[in-house]
């Protein structure tokens, strides 16, 4: 299928080691940059109980859930081991500074009905 | 081309510095070990409960093959390193073959130490070394019925333990007349061997043997005074010796083992060697401790951080034979400058030494009941100056004023059900559980796994106990150094100190200087650097939000919904109509779901979305109230009584006294919350004796209490000192609040600070030195000129608009 892309913003509304979040219709989607400018996008929600992944602190290629501090890959969106579990990731495109989302998520795990 | 590693022999020290390598720079190497045993990686401390049965060899593996072939380390198992040349960079193997090196390490372990006796060269006369040595004695129990074991040390009882447990009948021949002489005194040595006569087991000693005497096989050992021993198989365990045959042969300067200097390098600055081969500030070394804290700087060299320093080891030991508790670490002897604490209890076979100098603790030994062993081992090798609690220090921790859990800390005796982490529902089954099934080996494994002690932490020192419990003693958990986290192997007190001496003025200096191994630090580390950087240069503008907990960035506390509360500063506990109605406005206009009276004297709003609260704030301002700062480690309320204006049992103005307290203290961030508290006369209905910094009002002036906090772990405080005026009070309460600030680790509450640093240290900065407290004092006003900004006026006013807006909404 096609992918719809929506643009929701520029690379500066997002803090360096920060995140912001976009209001969606299957709930909210949290958008990350990180050091060297990478945008990552993922479903707020830690896979352990639901904390929001945007208020949590951005280090290297993870985010650290505000709630209980696991580690979460901001690319795939899966916890990083020993602990389990995923959060959906959506796809991401850059203009320039301009940031495109995809609201289809990408594959691999099982997203929010 | 990948530099190349060798590593001569396969032990616990090399693999340890190998794992410690892949840890720092996994691309470091090319590796290659050289192993003369036929197996991997295997923990040899636990050979006793294999030999006792409590284990099997499974169990104890550390590195199967499988992980050598996951990190694309080449391992040549039952091969032996018999040469080296050094010019050309080879080693020479048993095989013939060569192998070049760029850097090598050798960890060749020691060798037990066999007497020559006649007869020493018997079959059935083995040392107690590896898991051939344990194969021959379950053997031997098969088909003999008496075992002598030479040697009335540490490994000696552990294995006739062990050889008893596989049903033989054991006689220890012990040279001197007190067992484990290393490490006990002579009360605690005779304890020992009542309980393991109790348990059959036959000591002779002093006994000096002759000789070993039978045909092709051990059938008998005769002592000096002519007596006759039957044997089966005679365990000799007199002690060990560095391996260096290697080393001396390629000419590596040795004395007694392998001389390394602090980076662990050898005289040839291309070799380098780890554990018990070697010799260090002229000691050698037998006890894992040290090696896993050798293999660390080793690793650091060889992968050129360059940054460790090895600077010897302070030991302690226990003995692993399950219903025997001894603890031992130190110098437990003393001379003629050291003073001795002495409890002893024989009917309950309890003993505990403690060797004091200089009210530092300098030596340990304990029989019995060893559950305070490694506090007492804390104690020692922080160098804490026990004044304060010297009369009840033999009573243990538990006494300390932490009346939490006392004999509950008895981990051994808990049932599997025993709840351990009560933030995270761990029970003791659980840990156990995982230690054995995933091998975990510190403490930093165990919460990655189990996530036990990973919120609070206040069951810490339990998990500690149960690792060491589990995975057996000698283990020093607590590493005398703890790095912040995964990111360094900097500690907090060498992070602070290259902040002040190099000006790193933000968080990322900070990482860059000091050479973090992640690009940039993680949820752990990048709060307490952004603290260490801020309370070091307070007028730097260094504070970097995104290095902030949410609750510092938002100004508010996340609860478990993502929804944030909202907690007013109420001053001393106090408030006004105007200030109710302000509350009450807000409550009703965002439909505040709960309003609740907190802990702290003040009213909190609960489930308020974040962006909602700048104009939540907006309205509280403008009937004055501003951030109560519920959310941060800073200072959060100071709770008072009505004192004199009220109270017919008053002796001063508390209410006051607590109100110009928070008036100075409000808006600085500390390195975990902190509380205050003014009570107006000894019945203490402030609660100030369970506070940071407490003020108990009597009739002559002001008691004031510091380092006490409720939770889960209760701690009382300590009285500091007595003043007059309150003008005093406000200087003590600035400069106690700054030397917390500048020393305290953070994360670290006064009352565990107070515990490490010792309470007569405080008093010295404080109470002794009038001018160290005003210059404390000073440092703290300065730093308050530029915190006293109230963070919720700014945003309300639309400041961090970003923090509180949503990107974008595309809802339908």
């Amino acid at each position: 299928m096609s992918e719809e892309w929506v643009e929701v913003g520029s690379l500066s509304d997002i803090p360096k080691l920060g995140a912001r979040v976009v209001n969606a219709p299957d709930g909210d989607i949290a958008v990350f940059r990180t050091a060297d400018d990478s945008v990552f996008a993922l479903r707020d929600e830690c896979p352990h109980k639901q904390g929001p992944l945007s208020q949590g602190i951005v280090h290297g290629d993870r985010v650290s859930c505000p709630l209980h501090d696991w580690k979460i890959m901001l690319d795939s969106g899966n916890a990083v081991a020993p602990d389990e579990g995923c959060a959906a990731s959506y796809p991401i495109k850059m203009d320039g500074e301009t940031i495109f989302l995809s609201l289809t998520p990408n594959e691999g795990c099982p997203n929010k009905d | 081309m990948k530099e190349r590693l060798i590593v001569i022999g396969n032990g616990m020290a090399g693999m340890r510095t190998v794992e410690e390598i892949l840890k720092l720079d996994a691309d470091a190497y090319d590796i290659t070990v050289f192993g003369a045993e036929p197996h991997g990686n295997y923990n040899r401390i636990m050979l006793s409960p294999v030999l006792a049965g409590d284990k099997t060899i499974d169990e104890i593996m550390i590195n199967d093959e499988q992980w050598y072939v996951d990190n694309n380390i080449t391992l040549y198992k039952g091969k032996t390193v018999v040469d080296i040349n050094r010019k050309a960079r080879k080693v020479i193997v048993d095989d013939g073959s060569e192998h070049e090196y760029d850097r090598l390490l050798i960890a060749t372990g020691s060798n037990p130490f066999i007497i020559p006796l006649p007869g020493h060269d018997l079959d059935g006369v083995i040392a107690f070394r590896d898991i051939h040595d344990v194969d021959m004695m379950i053997e031997a129990a098969k088909n003999h019925q008496h075992a002598v074991v030479i040697g009335g040390g540490l490994l000696g009882l552990e294995a006739a333990n062990g050889l008893m447990q596989q049903g033989m009948k054991v006689t220890v021949l012990h040279l001197v007349d007190t067992l484990m002489e290393r490490q006990m005194d002579s009360a605690a040595g005779k304890m020992l061997r009542q309980s393991l006569e109790e348990r059959g087991m036959e000591i002779i000693m002093p006994a000096l043997t002759k000789e070993i005497v039978g045909k092709d096989r051990v059938e008998k050992v005769v002592l000096e005074d002519g007596r006759e021993i039957e044997a089966g198989i005679v365990v000799m365990a007199v002690g060990i010796r560095p391996n260096i045959e290697l080393a001396e042969k390629v000419g590596i300067h040795c004395e007694r083992g392998i001389v390394v200097n602090d980076t662990m390098q050898t005289f040839d600055p291309r070799v380098y060697s780890v554990g018990e081969c070697v010799q260090h500030r002229g000691e050698t070394y037998g006890l894992v401790a040290p090696l896993f804290e050798m293999a660390k700087v080793c690793a650091n060299h060889l992968v050129q951080h360059g940054i460790a320093q090895y600077e010897g080891s302070v030991t302690s030991t226990k003995l692993k034979v399950t219903g025997i508790d001894l603890f031992s670490a130190g110098d437990f002897t003393g001379d003629e400058n050291t003073e001795e604490l002495v409890f002893q209890d024989a009917s309950r076979g309890v003993y505990r030494k403690l060797v004091i100098q200089d009210n530092k603790v300098k030596g340990a030994v304990m029989y019995g009941d060893t559950i305070d062993g490694s506090w007492y081992f804390d104690l020692m090798r922080e160098q804490t100056d026990i004044s304060d609690f010297r009369e009840k220090i033999l009573f243990g921790q538990a006494h300390l004023g932490d009346s939490g859990h006392g004999d509950e800390n008895r981990i051994e005796m808990m049932a599997d059900s025993a709840e351990i982490c009560g933030c995270n529902g761990v029970s003791k089954g659980d840990i156990v559980n995982s230690i054995n099934i995933n091998k975990l080996l510190t403490l930093e494994e165990v919460r990655a796994h189990t996530k036990a002690s990973s919120s609070c932490g206040s069951c810490t020192g339990l998990v500690e106990s149960l690792l060491a419990h589990t995975v057996g003693g000698d283990y020093s958990i607590a590493p005398h150094l703890k790095p912040v986290c995964a990111c360094t192997e900097h500690t907090h007190d060498e992070v602070r100190k290259a902040i002040k001496d190099h000006e790193l003025k933000s968080v990322r200096s900070a990482i860059e200087f000091l050479e973090w191994n992640t690009p940039d630090g993680c949820g752990k580390c990048r709060p307490a650097l952004n603290y260490y950087v801020m309370c070091q240069y307070p007028d730097a503008e260094s504070d970097d939000s995104q290095s902030r907990f949410i609750n510092e960035r938002a100004h508010a506390n996340i609860q478990k919904d993502a929804t944030y509360s909202v907690i007013p500063r109420m001053w001393g506990g106090g408030t006004t109509p105007t200030e109710l109605r302000a509350i009450a406005d807000v409550a009703d206009k965002y439909k505040v779901e709960t309003v609740h009276v907190t802990g702290g004297q003040r009213i909190g709003l609960y489930g308020l979305t974040k962006q909602e609260l700048p104009e939540v704030w907006g309205d509280l301002n403008k009937a004055g109230l501003v951030s109560g700062h519920a959310y941060g480690k800073a200072l959060r309320t100071v709770k008072t009584c009505v004192g004199k204006e009220w109270c017919r049992f008053g002796t001063q103005d508390s209410t006051q006294l607590g109100i110009d307290l928070e008036k100075m203290t409000w808006g600085s961030w500390t390195p975990h919350k902190y509380k205050m508290a003014a009570s107006g006369c000894p019945r203490n209905c402030a609660e100030a004796t369970i506070k940071d910094f407490g003020v108990v009002c009597v009739d002559s002036g002001y008691e004031l209490h510091v380092g006490g906090n409720g939770g889960i772990k209760v701690r009382v405080t300590d009285l500091l000192t007595t003043v007059k005026t309150d003008a005093e009070v406000l200087e003590y309460a600035a400069a106690f609040m700054q030397i917390y600030r500048e020393e305290a680790h953070y994360l670290e509450r006064t009352a565990p600070w107070i515990e490490r640093v010792g309470l007569a240290h405080v008093k010295e900065n404080i109470v002794d030195d009038a001018d160290n407290r005003k210059a404390l004092a000073e440092r703290f006003h300065f730093s308050q000129s530029f915190a006293q900004d109230d963070p919720w006026e700014a945003r309300a006013k639309g400041a961090e608009k970003h923090e509180f807006e949503v990107m974008k909404n595309i809802n339908a």
